[in-house]
């Protein structure tokens, strides 16, 4: 037998995605004990992986539900790749269009900010922009910059949950305060030491980032953010970010690359 | 750095991260699945190059997907070659078994028909890995649980022809030998007898466990176990015979504390120095 067309036959097995009784090797083979083995290896091995990458959503609806709906998010999508630290990145994407979670519409942005952590975690090092590199700068080109997020930097805005808030009490084991009931909220994972660390952002910080990541220059992230929130105070939030270390890199303007 | 050269290692584990950066005992090295170090940066990368700084680390990769009729990823390929480069390891291994296929990664080491085809798509994938890492690779023995028509090799002489071909090393795994000889009913010793034990560039030991619903007819290599006296006592034999190999305790579930990890680890130490000592006539040094 040609080897591409025992592994065809063996992945769809292992996968759940094929007719095997059509197939009377492969029914042969899955009828041995020893199959289930390799079956249950693999699908737990996603699994597994999943639960690790989303942490915060199976808190939320508990291991039995989350490997529920984690097998049917696996059969669909299962791994590119060996590198399961960075498995599930469609997951919230998925949760979004599930039909037993439509009753948790919070599920989705919360497990985008379990995305969050796990690109933030694995981002590249990069040295961040901090108070005294703005201290040294001329107040008249200033506005002229870029400021490039840092690659670790990841952000969120939630309109309709306070899903940074409820994700934020899970990782920090906290009880969930009564205030949280309704609003929306934001929040900003970096990585300015070792490790990963959060805090929640206004509306007015997301636009800004947003704005920075699109290559906006500061003056007019800067309108963004305030169109967004006119009662913002700018430089505490510069500030903020800074010390966040959200802010990798200054481009200064240059004239030729800007549209007329 | 140790002075001294490598005996048993452990696989490293986030739990044990600070005993395993300040364990000074001679001989000790630790052995990673590169998978979980393919970051960009951040912490995991900073993490492995802190335990490379002071002990000697060996790559174990599964997912290259060598047994696969096609070849090995290029952008993996690419990004494990930039992290031996990065960690210059001291020992690189992967799997004859496949896991990757037409973009679909099955975290699991699956079994082939040994076919002369077969062979010369691995040997190609081997080669062309060699060549990436610009080094040679170690090929582990798999575990087995199913028979499977169509072999045309017996695993034995399959991986002395691979040897042969692509000039790389094995990693003989006992307890992948124990395991598949009592699945699919042969010799161990038999196996051991046939396998083409100077090519064996490091060896593993791991625990198993019997199947809930089969149970002693059908092992499962769940790594979640002390290794089990049987398989002790193969190691023994085969260390006789090929004198001291770098040898690894694969634990991955289960886990126990450090002290009790490195005290089967200590075990094959031993078994691996007191063989140097019948050798060299010298006392054994630890």
């Amino acid at each position: 037998m040609e080897l591409t067309h025992f592994q065809d036959a063996v992945a769809s097995a292992l996968l759940g995605q094929g007719p095997s009784a059509e197939v009377p090797w492969l029914a042969a083979l899955e009828a041995q004990p020893g199959f289930a083995v390799y079956r249950n290896t693999a699908l737990k091995g996603c699994i597994d992986a999943l639960q690790a990458n989303y942490p915060t959503v199976c808190q939320l609806v508990g291991p039995e539900w989350f490997r529920a709906s984690a097998l049917v998010y696996v059969r669909a999508h299962p791994p590119h790749d060996g590198l399961l630290v960075n498995y599930g990145a469609g997951f919230s994407a998925f949760l979004r269009d599930f039909e037993p979670a439509a009753g948790l519409p919070y599920l989705p942005p919360v497990a985008a900010l379990d995305r969050s952590w796990t690109e933030c975690h694995l981002a590249a090092d990069a040295p961040a922009l901090d108070r005294s590199w703005l201290a040294r700068q001329d107040a008249a080109t200033l506005a002229l910059l870029r400021l490039k997020p840092h690659p670790a930097a990841r952000w969120a805005w939630c309109e309709e949950h306070p899903a940074y808030g409820l994700w934020q009490c899970h990782r920090d084991g906290l009880e969930i305060p009564d205030s949280l009931a309704c609003s929306g909220d934001g929040g900003l994972l970096t990585r300015p030491g070792a490790v990963v660390t959060w805090q929640p952002l206004a509306r007015s910080g997301a636009v800004f980032l947003d704005a920075c990541a699109g290559g906006l220059l500061l003056e007019a992230a800067a309108s963004c953010a305030m169109a967004a929130e006119p009662a913002t105070d700018f430089a505490a939030l510069v500030g903020a970010l800074l010390d966040a270390g959200a802010l990798a890199e200054a481009l200064p303007f240059h004239p030729t690359l800007e549209s007329p | 750095m140790t002075q001294h050269p490598l005996t048993a290692g452990l696989g490293l584990k986030p739990q044990h991260y600070d005993e395993a950066l300040h364990c000074a005992a001679p001989g000790l090295w630790w052995e990673v699945h590169p998978e979980n170090y393919l970051a960009d940066g951040g912490p995991r990368l900073a993490w492995l190059e802190a335990i490379r700084a002071r002990h000697p680390v060996s790559l174990h990769g599964v997912s290259l997907s060598l047994a696969a009729d096609a070849p090995p990823d290029a952008a993996h390929l690419a990004r494990l070659t930039a992290l031996a480069r990065r960690v210059e390891p001291v020992l690189v291994s992967e799997h004859l078994a496949w896991s990757a296929w037409r973009g679909q990664y099955l975290p699991d080491l699956l079994p082939f028909p040994r076919s002369h085809a077969a062979l010369r798509r691995i040997a190609d994938n081997i080669a062309r890995t060699q060549h990436a890492l610009q080094r040679p690779i170690a090929i582990e023995n798999p575990t087995h649980y199913v028979h499977i028509d169509g072999h045309e090799w017996a695993e034995t002489d399959f991986l002395a022809e691979l040897v042969r071909r692509t000039g790389c090393g094995l990693l003989l795994d006992i307890n992948n030998v124990y395991i598949s000889a009592n699945n699919l009913g042969f010799g161990a010793q038999d196996y051991l007898n046939d396998f083409p034990l100077h090519a064996v560039a490091e060896i593993h030991l791991a625990g198993h466990h019997a199947d809930p619903s089969h149970g002693n007819s059908l092992l499962i290599d769940s790594h979640d176990q002390p290794v089990a006296r049987p398989v002790w006592e193969l190691y023994q034999g085969v260390i006789e015979r090929i004198g001291p190999v770098p040898t690894l305790i694969e634990r991955d579930d289960n886990l126990p504390d450090f002290a009790e990890l490195l005290g089967e680890r200590n075990r094959a130490h031993h078994t691996i120095t007191n063989v140097i000592a019948l050798q060299t006539g010298e006392p054994t040094w630890s």
